[in-house]
């Protein structure tokens, strides 16, 4: 899932400036985050009514990332859109720049920051897990990947800081390569990390810019 | 036989090497590497010039490099992968070999959160074994990474590697070496020794696996200053092991500098007697001035 994060509630007034406001949240990844659900969006409407910033309307749509069908469910709400100075939009990164391709005359607000592709470990407990570097390599690692878990992306890991564990750029964060190397051991699989893994190839994510 | 330079030559002909560490400063005035450089001539065979280390901002160790040797000093010239692609790597190889710099050690390098720009983005592009073959081939096959070939002088380092024989997992240390000699390195230097019976376990399992025929090892060395640095080296480096015994010696001291300087003149006695150990790389951290009288005393010059 794309995990996000909201802005700090003041970041986003100031952004905002002067309402009234149009609010889109997303139906997918942002409801789960629990930062552009039907629950968030309410929430920030109250909040900036409180600060005497009007909301024409909002939507939740499904999914934000989907271009025709964003078209469809904003066509509904052109009025209330057209009333608005402001769109925030409570999506990830993708969501935002789908509903800038629709909404062209009004300034968009991102309310949220985008971080990785990661797994709900617990509610509101993300952890990351994929770069989508264009190839994936963890056959050669036990299905763990040190690319996006490791901080230094190192192929023949591990390096020489982590203690007791956890890996020496975050104390709270387990060192991949300790899980990585306690698995293949549990699989007897110790063998697989002798071996010296190439450089990786990465034209396959950054050339490929669109898959049809 | 023709040596690359003057530490292969060292190593090579099997005698006892010292490489001590000369850290670069925060600004471009040359005469703070000149004048550690004055303090050290004559008591290693070559000297480390850091590159960036703990990610702070400082002279680069390829201008570094040229320093010493415009005053005929044989630097080893540290290189992470944490700034440079393998574009910008493998250019600086070349760079670095043209103007006569022989000796390159090639690290992965600490992460940038640590130094003085933790805004930065780490490059990463490779890691240090990936980098240490590319190098290798480099130089005995004249290609490049993506394959195309060199077209006028392969660079001719001798390619050096850092070891941690005190990282946990400890059953994956020496294996790591092992992939850094099957990589192509030449000699390595380890992280500084204070835990002595780790470091015999670490260098049992080297000679087990015939490893030291392989491959130069310099156990690093580094003279606690202060209990302050001993207590950051303790409990904020990674990778560090000090153990508490050490830890209580410089606790107890009257003079911790003394006490310091005691520790590293043991260690380097006790190490110099491990079957296997090649040599020393001494680190003194903003404490160079003490080298010269450590080696002298320990009978290394």
């Amino acid at each position: 899932m794309i995990i996000t994060k909201q802005k700090d509630i003041n970041d986003i007034l100031k952004s905002i400036k002067e309402g009234p406001v149009f609010i889109i949240g997303c139906s997918e990844c942002a409801t789960l985050c629990h930062t552009g659900g039907e629950e968030e969006v309410l929430s920030i409407k109250e909040f900036l009514k409180n600060k005497n910033i009007n909301t024409t309307g909002w939507v939740i749509l499904e999914p934000a990332c989907n271009l025709l069908n964003d078209k469809r469910l904003l066509k509904k709400h052109n009025q209330e859109i057209q009333k608005a100075k402001k769109i925030l939009v409570l999506a990830c990164g993708n969501g935002i720049q789908t509903v800038s391709e629709i909404i062209k005359d009004i300034e968009i607000v991102p309310g949220t920051d985008t971080l990785f592709l990661g797994e709900i470990k617990h509610l509101n407990d993300f952890e990351k897990r994929c770069i989508m570097c264009g190839e994936c390599i963890q056959d050669l690692f036990g299905s763990i990947c040190p690319i996006s878990r490791c901080p230094k992306s190192m192929l023949n890991g591990p390096c020489g800081g982590s203690i007791n564990g956890k890996c020496e750029v975050n104390e709270n964060i387990d060192c991949v390569w300790d899980i990585i190397y306690k698995y293949l051991k549990e699989k007897g699989q110790l063998y697989k990390l002798k071996e010296i893994k190439s450089p990786k190839n990465w034209s396959k994510s950054t050339e490929m810019r669109r898959v049809i | 036989m023709n040596f690359r330079s003057n530490l292969e030559r060292v190593l090579s002909e099997k005698k006892f090497a010292v490489t001590a560490e000369i850290g670069p400063p925060k600004g471009a005035d040359s005469n703070k590497i000149r004048h550690k450089a004055e303090i050290l001539r004559g008591c290693a065979d070559a000297y480390n010039i850091t590159d960036n280390q703990t990610a702070v901002v400082r002279l680069s160790s390829m201008g570094g490099s040229f320093i010493l040797l415009n005053l005929n000093l044989e630097p080893i010239m540290q290189m992470t992968c944490r700034d440079r692609n393998r574009i910008a790597l493998q250019s600086d190889v070349l760079g670095a070999a043209s103007v006569g710099v022989r000796n390159i050690l090639f690290i992965t390098g600490d992460h940038q959160s640590f130094g003085n720009h933790p805004d930065a983005r780490g490059v990463f592009d490779l890691d240090s074994i990936q980098l240490i073959q590319i190098v290798k081939n480099m130089r005995d096959h004249g290609i490049f990474q993506s394959g195309d070939k060199i077209l006028s002088g392969n660079p001719e380092i001798f390619i050096g590697a850092a070891s941690n024989p005190f990282a946990e997992p400890y059953e994956l240390r020496v294996d790591r070496l092992e992939k850094k000699i099957e990589a192509g390195a030449d000699f390595i230097q380890t992280q500084s020794v204070f835990n002595l019976d780790r470091f015999n376990v670490w260098m049992d399992e080297v000679r087990s696996r015939n490893l030291d025929k392989k491959i130069h090892i310099l156990a690093g060395i580094t003279p606690l200053k202060s209990l302050k640095m001993t207590e950051r080296m303790k409990f904020h480096v990674p990778g560090v092991d000090i153990p508490d015994r050490i830890y209580e010696r410089m606790k107890n001291a009257v003079d911790p500098k003394h006490e310091g300087y005691n520790l590293a003149l043991e260690l380097i006695n006790d190490i110099k007697k491990i079957k296997g150990v090649h040599g020393l790389h001494i680190t003194a951290l903003f404490w160079e001035d003490i080298i010269p009288h450590l080696v002298r005393e320990s009978g290394l010059l």
